[in-house]
């Protein structure tokens, strides 16, 4: 990549942003603005997909919200999202988790004791 | 001021507006352009961009007549509205663009080689499968012996690209006079690297 490309992408980087993994509930605080006010929107999900890299970085969190599956990509250094908290650490074993949207019920979660979860989900889902 | 400038295409990326949404952007390296001539009949100045490693001696005297002393390798000339407002030798920057504003942008789009109807004129594919053995031929291309001919401009398959394209009505999303960039939104026509003229828009 051209050396004047990249100055600008780096003037787009933050300098500060939580760190977090494929696999991590978080919950994202994204700017919106409602008439001529701004206020902050929090979207909590599982990150599924992270994809690129550098200023280019974007995440993928979903939620269930009524047996429907909600999507929101972020990019990672947008003004836009304010700040992301980590509400809880994953385990996994895949870098894109799209198997998720295969899945019905309480099966969205999967952390330390995935294993005991997941064994009751197949009971549930037989 | 000059109604355009000369530029090099530098590639594409993305950037931040004030509302915080990602804006695609091409990066242009445009000037600075030296004004090698002026012609007071059509009211054009004549501009130049870019290193040549060397020129032709008629080329060097031209350059040197106007008080340039590097070998130019694009000469372009644009229409301008104040002559009397600029000298042989001056230098032609971004500043003249504003943020915000349209512009149009001429470059030689990349190109495509021998190309088919499919690609080269968005003809319908035909089926590719159930035992039709045409899968990307042109079809008809006319009738039978009357006219026992095929007419003039009849879309067939042939080189593509390479050619003059112009793109209108692309905004200006940043200008930066120190490093001679300018960043306009969306796609501009032609490889990396690639010469480009930027003109004013008419609004």
């Amino acid at each position: 990549m051209s050396s004047v490309i990249s100055d600008i992408e780096k003037a787009n980087l933050k300098e500060k942003y939580q760190d977090f993994k494929v696999g991590d509930t978080v919950r994202v605080y994204a700017k919106i603005i409602e008439g001529d006010k701004e206020r902050l929107q929090g979207f909590e999900g599982v990150v599924i997909a992270k994809k690129g890299s550098g200023a280019r970085e974007t995440f993928t969190v979903r939620k269930v919200v009524q047996g429907v599956g909600v999507e929101r990509i972020f990019p990672v250094h947008s003004p836009k999202v304010d700040r992301i908290k980590i509400v809880k650490q994953g385990k996994v074993r895949r870098a894109k988790l799209y198997y998720l949207r295969d899945r019905i019920g309480s099966r969205a979660t999967k952390i330390q004791d995935k294993e005991v979860q997941n064994t009751s989900d197949q009971q549930a889902a037989a | 001021m000059l109604e355009g400038i000369i530029g090099k295409k530098i590639g594409m990326t993305q950037v931040y507006d004030k509302s915080g949404a990602v804006v695609p952007v091409t990066v242009i390296e445009a000037g600075p352009c030296f004004v090698v001539a002026k012609n007071k009949d059509s009211k054009k100045v004549q501009v130049g961009y870019g290193k040549a490693k060397k020129s032709s001696k008629s080329l060097s005297g031209h350059f040197k007549k106007a008080g340039v002393d590097e070998n130019l390798k694009v000469l372009k000339e644009f229409s301008c509205d104040d002559l009397d407002g600029i000298q042989l030798g001056q230098q032609i920057k971004v500043d003249i663009f504003k943020e915000g504003s349209k512009v149009s942008v001429t470059g030689t789009s990349i190109g495509k080689g021998f190309a088919g109807t499919v690609k080269r004129h968005h003809f319908r594919r035909s089926p590719m499968s159930h035992g039709s053995k045409s899968h990307r031929i042109p079809g008809s291309i006319g009738a039978g012996t009357t006219p026992g001919r095929v007419y003039k401009g009849k879309r067939l398959a042939g080189r593509m690209g390479g050619e003059q394209v112009t793109v209108k009505n692309l905004s200006v999303v940043r200008i930066d006079p120190e490093k001679n960039l300018v960043l306009l939104r969306g796609a501009v026509p032609g490889f990396k690297g690639g010469y480009i003229i930027i003109r004013k828009g008419k609004a």
